[in-house]
């Protein structure tokens, strides 16, 4: 059985790197962000920089789970492909775990140029162990975002999932304070914050790369939000699988 | 001999639609199997339900003795994908090797290329091969798991004279190999070169399931219509039907039919005989079907 994740997983990063515009369209807007506003005006307070920097990493991780991989399924189910990979012998875990496990390392690659930049252009500074952590809290924060990303691509057409993922993913990232820090977003803003997955994913991340002592709250409702979309994510799968394969 | 497909009294409905109605087939180790019908016949709905992809409303399917549902079994078969589904961005190799990571037991990803004319492209992405290498290309997955039975869903639509000749010899060679084949087509020609047995469906009902001579005698019919008041006793009548005041007849020798019905003395007017597409035959069959059980 391993092997036959492997071979999914395999065949599915085959596809992402031999069209690379989704690989470059996830790494792309955080790389100008950073360019833009992290170098000119956090790049030389340290400790700025540093949650600025994990900021547009998880910014480019969350479009990458959310967008990526809802667009990613959606397309899949139009396509004869997946039918005539359902008479295989092989029960639908292997793709779904190739699924899961491309947008991992597609995820991991976009996040590149923005450490890179945060290295060389700012003075961010990190240890090896608290970027191992970071990484780490990054693998964990964006399950939420892989499973609404489930949900729409099970749910929606491709066309109608590429739009919706998009307008789920930048209110968040805002409200989430990814562009800007939480504390200079407007005082309604910061109402909702916290009980935006985006705001608990950035504070575990922060709390990993810059030791900064997390909120309550948003963790919490972090952890509502992966609880509540997996079961969505279960609910969209059964249905999805009720239409075309029952 | 032994069964390694099998419907019994199935029963296939997409909501209001019946795809299936009362289906019972069994497919023997070792034949090869035509599997004929217009579009919307329900050829398409029998092979999602052999293949695992489609339950049946009602009714049983088994796959090798169980549940085509079970991945274990899905083993001993092989599948055509759509040849239009073929991911564009992956090379012919690589596509055969996925494939074969499915199975314990595969083919080699060289000798199957060059079985289909592949040979040489394997390095080649999807998106570069012409329309008749993609069509045979999609085609060897099928046979990528050394399978005991394939299921063939118009495989070579889209091809030329030689490449469909070439496909041709590689399905008999299976078959002489001992394989089972289960082929659907449009085509009555492919079914001719390639079956012994033809089982023709048509709204979801199994119509005819014989040898292809059989069949092609069905085939071979014309349709005599007429405007009459009485219809007279005739012999030879496949199918009859009467719309205001018209009879419209299919059979098989029209000449025979014309002068009988002359010599029975009753008046007609109209005459009109064309012949029946292999469709209209098997619609007719159907009706009559139909007329007889009313």
């Amino acid at each position: 059985m391993p092997s036959l994740v492997l071979a999914h997983t395999r065949f599915l990063l085959i596809e992402q790197i031999r069209t690379p515009i989704g690989l470059l369209a996830a790494a792309f807007f955080p790389a100008v962000a950073m360019v833009a506003f992290v170098v000119p005006y956090a790049g030389q307070d340290a400790a700025a920089a540093t949650t600025a920097t994990s900021s547009l990493m998880l910014f480019g991780a969350m479009s990458s789970a959310l967008i990526g991989l809802g667009t990613a399924v959606a397309q899949d189910r139009e396509q004869p492909w997946s039918p005539y990979l359902r008479t295989l012998p092989a029960g639908p875990l292997p793709r779904f775990a190739g699924r899961i496990l491309s947008t991992l390392a597609v995820m991991l690659l976009s996040v590149i140029p923005v450490l890179v930049m945060g290295a060389l252009f700012t003075e961010a500074a990190v240890t090896p162990g608290r970027l191992l952590l970071g990484v780490g809290a990054l693998v964990v924060a964006v399950v939420p975002f892989m499973l609404m990303g489930l949900v729409v691509g099970y749910v929606l057409a491709f066309k109608a999932a590429m739009a919706v993922a998009q307008l789920l993913f930048f209110p968040m990232a805002v409200l989430g304070g990814l562009l800007l820090p939480p504390q200079v977003l407007p005082g309604f803003v910061q109402v909702v914050s916290p009980y935006v997955p985006a705001r608990g994913a950035a504070e575990l991340i922060w709390w990993a790369v810059a030791g900064t002592l997390p909120e309550v709250v948003p963790l919490v409702m972090l952890a509502v939000w992966t609880v509540g979309m997996a079961v969505a994510a279960v609910w969209a799968y059964r249905r999805d699988e009720g239409r075309r394969f029952s | 001999m032994t069964v390694l497909a099998r419907a019994i009294d199935v029963t296939r409905r997409y909501g209001e639609v019946r795809a299936l109605d009362g289906v019972s087939l069994d497919i023997r180790a070792g034949e090869l199997v035509g599997l004929l019908g217009p579009n919307g016949a329900g050829k398409s709905t029998l092979i999602n339900l052999f293949t695992g992809l489609r339950r049946p409303t009602s009714g049983t399917v088994e796959l090798l003795g169980g549940a085509p549902g079970d991945p274990v079994l899905r083993r001993g078969i092989g599948v055509t994908p759509q040849e239009t589904g073929l991911p564009e961005s992956q090379r012919v190799g690589e596509i055969v090797s996925f494939v074969a990571a499915h199975f314990p037991d595969h083919a080699d990803t060289a000798e199957l290329l060059a079985r289909f004319g592949l040979d040489g492209l394997a390095g080649r992405q999807v998106g570069g091969l012409s329309g008749g290498q993609r069509r045979r290309l999609g085609v060897a997955p099928a046979f990528v798991g050394r399978p005991w039975k394939v299921f063939l869903d118009e495989p070579t639509t889209g091809l030329d004279v030689e490449g469909r000749r070439a496909l041709w010899d590689g399905i008999r060679a299976f078959h002489e190999e001992g394989g089972t084949v289960l082929l659907t087509s449009h085509y009555l020609e492919e079914v001719e070169a390639l079956a012994q047995r033809v089982v023709v469906v048509g709204h979801g009902r199994v119509l005819a399931d014989g040898t292809m001579r059989a069949v092609r005698g069905m085939v071979g019919t014309r349709r005599v219509s007429f405007a009459c008041d009485r219809l007279p006793e005739l012999p030879g009548v496949l199918a009859a039907e009467r719309v205001d005041g018209r009879a419209d007849l299919v059979v098989s020798d029209p000449d025979r039919l014309v002068v009988e019905l002359v010599r029975s003395g009753v008046a007609f007017s109209g005459l009109e005989i064309r012949p029946a597409t292999l469709e209209e035959a098997f619609l007719a069959l159907t009706a009559s079907k139909e007329t007889v059980d009313a």
